[in-house]
């Protein structure tokens, strides 16, 4: 968490020859230059055109007529839109429901992996394969678990003497929580794991002198180990935001977005308006909302994580 | 991040009586991997059940996670496929990922060694980019991104997966803190020797960085078999096609039986999973690494 970054080359002592020829130059040039061209081209171009797009009128494919500036008409008429505003409900509300559940789990098997298990690594190798396996073929496994009438998830419920059946992904009231649910089991290990390199950095003296003390589990848990994590909750809060806010593949495959809008998302409203309706000016519009609500995070995680 | 450590337990040994924690320790791990593995069986279980029927009715039973009958009749029918050619999907997402690395790995490590040991006044500002642009999400760019390749003839291609993604400014921040903790007196008896800066990355920087090359190298991979929305957009039949989007077209076809739709599923999964249980130090190692960004 360094905000200024150190040069290697600049540390340590003032001995360094001042003399450089043209040939360092030239070879200093040769290093940085084919990253630079590539990073130019291809991420800081295509971030500055989105700002500029954003006030024009440009269409995917061109037309006749040249593109028009148009002030702030595709922002106005982006806050306009009902679509928009039902896109960024719906992204809100993944995050909501995903992050503070997706947490838990994850912290609840960090604390199991960094316990006494009988079969620990068994159970690490095992709770990290959604991680590895595509979210593509999630989408598709999840299909088949929710299908109705007689798919797994209605028959765990008619165990439980359910009548009838739940429209998981057919069904507006029910097909965001399951969205939420695939997509916890999804990207749970990641979490996992950095909740895991947290809790090893706690120094083990803290939990010996909690033992002195008398502190039982549950003591240990809330005075030890939840203070000692505090840097990593913040962070994984945040970068659990930030993932849910990219929602788009498992929304895409398995509801497109329906049923009535009740799963699109912002990224999806994006590339609707930008690529099947052609609108580049209006989801640029969309794209530089969707930066700043990201950046607007973003910065919120350097102020949390500086009161250090 | 010492991986090692990760992979070792550190408990405080807390001694309860009866072990009553531990029981229910392992029944809670016990749990976890039943709701990990449901899912998972569930792929391989319908795939190795040739009878369409036969899956339907046991779909939502017990059935349905372990196998009754175990017939290779839907692999053989998926990468027989004339519509689908799952072999060419396969060959297009591994030379896009071989490419995007290959090419990642010099160009990032260069860019990444200049910044650490050069000596332009430009490379303060330059990290300071690097780091601010991590906040941009890539999903953000893509309609600018859209227009740009267009622009320059790319749309259905290999390039227009490769060489956008060539430069990553994550991995130019990973090589570029491995190559900053390197002891001066290796670059500077070097230096002394007479070697050029280039020489000095390609033959003692490059060759020292094997763990930040491996890291970059399996994220690459796991993001090669997860990309959607990009390939989505800019690769129109099948001839450039990678996995990802074969994957949710063929899903999406109407006439496409479970069975067929689930082997194909688990063809597209084995490879990394293999990748995975190989790598399985490594890529912890990574996943934490890149979590610790910032």
């Amino acid at each position: 968490m360094q905000n200024q970054p150190k040069l290697a080359s600049q540390t340590g002592t003032k001995t360094r020859r001042s003399s450089h020829t043209t040939q360092e130059w030239l070879d200093e040039l040769l290093l940085i230059a084919p990253a630079s061209i590539l990073l130019f081209t291809f991420l800081i171009l295509p971030f500055f055109m989105a700002g500029y797009l954003s006030f024009t009128d440009e269409r995917l494919v061109p037309r006749p007529i040249p593109t028009e500036f148009v002030g702030l008409q595709n922002y106005i008429a982006v806050m306009k839109d009902p679509e928009f505003w039902q896109a960024f409900r719906n992204t809100a509300w993944f995050a909501l429901l995903v992050v503070p559940f997706q947490c838990a789990i994850s912290l609840a098997c960090a604390l199991l992996l960094n316990s006494e298990l009988p079969f620990r690594s068994l159970f690490r190798s095992v709770s990290l394969l959604p991680l590895v396996t595509p979210m593509t073929v999630i989408a598709v496994i999840w299909a088949a678990l929710y299908r109705i009438p007689d798919g797994f998830m209605n028959n765990i419920l008619h165990l439980f003497g359910m009548e009838g059946y739940i429209d998981w992904l057919g069904d507006s009231k029910f097909a965001m929580p399951a969205i939420v649910l695939l997509s916890a089991w999804a990207t749970f290990p990641f979490q996992m794991l950095i909740f895991l390199a947290g809790l090893q950095d706690i120094p083990m003296e803290r939990y010996e002198a909690a033992k002195i003390d008398g502190a039982g589990p549950w003591q240990m848990f809330r005075y030890v180990t939840l203070p000692g994590l505090r840097n990593t909750n913040i962070f994984i809060l945040i970068i659990t935001t930030l993932q849910a806010f990219k929602l788009f593949t498992q929304v895409d495959i398995l509801t497109h977005g329906g049923p009535l809008g009740s799963t699109n998302t912002l990224v999806r409203y994006m590339v609707q308006e930008g690529y099947t309706a052609q609108q580049v000016g209006y989801a640029s519009a969309v794209a530089v909302v969707f930066v700043i609500l990201v950046g607007a995070f973003a910065i919120l995680q350097r102020v949390l994580l500086k009161n250090e | 991040m010492n991986d090692k450590a990760i992979l070792k337990p550190k408990t405080a040994r807390v001694r309860l009586p009866f072990n009553v924690h531990k029981a229910l320790r392992t029944f809670a791990a016990v749990v976890v991997l039943l709701c990990v593995l449901i899912p998972l069986s569930m792929m391989v279980t319908v795939s190795l059940n040739p009878s369409e029927e036969n899956i339907l009715i046991n779909m939502g039973t017990i059935h349905a996670f372990i196998p009754q009958v175990v017939s290779l009749q839907n692999y053989k029918e998926v990468l027989q496929d004339p519509y689908q050619p799952f072999l060419r999907y396969l060959f297009n997402t591994l030379l896009v990922v071989f490419c995007t690395v290959g090419t990642g790995i010099f160009i990032n490590s260069a860019a990444a060694f200049a910044l650490a040991w050069g000596n332009g006044g430009y490379r303060k500002i330059y990290l300071m980019i690097i780091i601010a642009v991590f906040v941009i999400p890539g999903e953000a760019l893509t309609i600018p991104l859209l227009l740009v390749v267009s622009k320059l003839g790319w749309i259905d291609s290999y390039q227009v997966q490769i060489v956008p993604f060539i430069a990553s400014t994550f991995s130019i921040f990973l090589f570029y803190q491995f190559f900053s903790k390197l002891p001066q007196e290796i670059i500077e008896a070097a230096r002394m020797d007479g070697a050029r800066l280039f020489q000095i990355y390609f033959r003692i920087a490059f060759p020292l960085s094997t763990p930040v090359i491996a890291t970059v190298s399996i994220l690459g991979f796991l993001d090669a078999w997860n990309s959607y929305l990009w390939p989505l957009m800019v690769t129109r039949g099948t001839e450039f096609r990678p996995l990802g989007v074969a994957m949710a077209a063929f899903f999406g076809t109407q006439q496409a039986y479970w069975g067929n739709i689930m082997a194909f599923a688990v063809l597209m999964t084995l490879p990394i999973i293999i990748v995975f249980l190989v790598f399985q130090k490594y890529f912890v190692a990574s996943v934490v690494g890149s979590g610790v960004k910032g």
